[in-house]
């Protein structure tokens, strides 16, 4: 079985919106990812950093430094991001998670970042508690699109994937 | 930020950026605002040629644009609009309110 872990913790600035998307897809290179689902885990990974840094913290004094933790965890062809922040937290999180549901309409905000992280992701998960912080977790199984599995696969292919299967379950000497 | 603006009379093109995030569209919005007024525009055209990502901010950007220049009576386009971006805009709804063009309108 394949597994990998990686942990960042940064500063809740929005320059860091750009850095922590592209370190969560470098760490997913492993999975040889389609250009697709690395932009799909970039844009929820986005989302929910972004939220973190407007909507988490924005009752911070204005020189508190604040921190974000985003862990990614490899499972096979499985990939795990959690975003944590310590901020405000959600007091009705099934209606910030409605399309559309927004606390500042005025500031251009869509209301679209749950529904994109849903969009572009398998599956969402969001603990939140008045004062204790938020935590997004999301999955997404990487690989499935460059194949077909309802197609029978080629017999040369079966017998190379058994081959490659068998060599990689060889205990390690 | 000059050149990701071009106006000519009374319409104006954003030649957006590569990455469109919270962080750039904030100063991208402010910018397209100030310009708005003080040149009387009435057509906005956002350039999505050289964006190659974009998140929810984008389309919060697009939507504000759209209700500002739909009270003066404007209209707001997206061009250059992507397989990827043109999935984001259906997905927000903005598909239904603004015309999306795969090239450039003439």
């Amino acid at each position: 079985m394949q597994q990998n872990e990686m942990k960042l913790e940064f500063d809740s600035r929005s320059c860091n919106e750009s850095f922590a998307r592209v370190a969560v897809a470098a760490f997913m290179t492993q999975l040889n990812p389609t250009l697709e689902e690395a932009a799909d885990v970039k844009t929820a990974v986005s989302e929910a950093v972004t939220n973190a840094i407007l909507h988490a913290y924005r009752n911070s004094l204005p020189d508190t430094v604040d921190k974000i933790w985003i862990t990614c965890r490899i499972r096979d062809d499985l990939l795990e991001v959690e975003v944590r922040d310590s901020g405000c937290g959600i007091a009705d999180v099934r209606r910030a998670m409605e399309p559309f549901f927004t606390t500042e309409e005025e500031n251009d905000h869509s209301g679209m970042g749950f529904a994109f992280m849903e969009a572009f992701m398998d599956t969402l998960q969001v603990e939140s508690a008045p004062g204790g912080g938020t935590c997004v977790r999301m999955t997404r199984r990487i690989g499935r699109e460059t194949e077909a599995p309802d197609a029978p696969l080629p017999k040369d292919d079966v017998e190379t994937r058994g081959q490659r299967t068998d060599e990689w379950n060889r205990p390690l000497r | 930020m000059d050149s990701v603006f071009a106006i000519a009379g009374t319409v104006m093109t954003v030649h957006l950026p590569a990455e469109i995030d919270h962080h750039t569209s904030d100063r991208l919005c402010a910018e397209a605002d100030r310009l708005i007024e003080r040149k009387h525009i009435r057509c906005i055209i956002f350039d999505f040629a050289r964006t190659t990502f974009m998140d929810s901010s984008g389309i919060g950007m697009l939507i504000g644009r759209y209700k500002r220049m739909r009270f003066m009576g404007g209209t707001v386009l997206a061009a250059n609009v992507g397989e990827r971006i043109r999935r984001m805009l259906e997905l927000s709804g903005i598909g239904r309110i603004m015309d999306i063009y795969e090239g450039m309108p003439s």
